[in-house]
């Protein structure tokens, strides 16, 4: 049973993200990465980290996603991008991939993985007490980091946004 | 055959080459963003299956911060997209060539 809702979640997955990128209005394209996020939400259940799973959900389908939504349409692109991808353009893309992937699966054959035939081990009980526990103990300084990360992002983003005076003039 | 940590590493590994894919492809900055978003998720998705495999919590915790870091990213981008179309009118790569000599 597992096992289908993996298929079922990777396909969608997977799908998702094709239809992300060959999405020609950028409106769809982030309907289709809202399905993308969920289905890895549910792949995070399958891998029982139910924590992970609601945060992806709350941060990425939800604050993400209505992000970009509002940027897309704050900024009404015009239909400019109509235009078939050129030869070249594509030709190189499928070859990036190409050597991406299959560089990605060398690594990956080369690895000895033991017990990966008879699926994965039970879960060592990844529950959100533990997880807060090693929030705050072994990860406090990288915690503290991504606060304070946090923090600079706000500043940059009011910076950013703010219209300066001499800006405003030579424009 | 039962699904194991291959199967997730192979996923993750596919959506990391699709992201790539589209970030080569696309010439719309915004939905060369969301390229860039898949990639991440796809580190995310082979973490958190190593973190599995391994029993540990360390990989759930560096999805966490990496989850956090890339909602900074996507705010600070974008902002920067915004204050790139007030000057230029335009998103697509193809026609911001300031920088050209």
């Amino acid at each position: 049973m597992t096992d289908l809702f993996f298929y079922i979640f990777s396909a969608l997955t997977l799908g998702g993200g094709l239809a992300v990128v060959f999405s020609r209005n950028p409106v769809n394209a982030a309907m289709f990465l809202i399905l993308t996020f969920m289905s890895m939400a549910s792949l995070f259940v399958l891998l029982e980290a139910y924590f992970l799973a609601v945060i992806q959900v709350l941060v990425y389908a939800g604050a993400v996603v209505v992000l970009f939504l509002f940027i897309i349409m704050l900024l009404d692109v015009k239909e400019a991008a109509k235009k078939p991808f050129k030869l070249v353009t594509s030709i190189a893309s499928v070859l990036g991939f190409a050597i991406l992937f299959f560089g990605v699966w060398a690594i990956r054959s080369g690895l000895t993985l033991k017990g990966s035939e008879e699926g994965l081990p039970p879960s060592a009980g990844s529950s959100l007490k533990n997880f807060g526990y090693e929030l705050f103990t072994t990860y406090l300084l990288p915690m503290q980091v991504t606060g304070f990360l946090l923090l600079v992002a706000m500043i940059g983003v009011i910076v950013l946004s703010k219209r300066l005076k001499a800006e405003g003039e030579g424009a | 055959m039962n699904v194991g940590i291959e199967h997730y590493i192979t996923i993750s590994a596919l959506l990391f080459s699709i992201g790539f894919f589209g970030v080569l492809l696309r010439k719309n900055t915004l939905v060369i963003y969301m390229c860039l978003e898949l990639m991440l998720n796809a580190c995310n998705l082979g973490l958190v299956a190593f973190s599995r495999y391994h029993g540990g919590m360390s990989g759930s915790v560096f999805v966490f911060f990496i989850i956090t870091v890339a909602a900074a990213e996507v705010a600070v981008g974008l902002a920067i997209i915004v204050a790139l179309f007030r000057k230029r009118q335009t998103v697509q790569v193809g026609e911001l060539n300031a920088l050209k000599g």
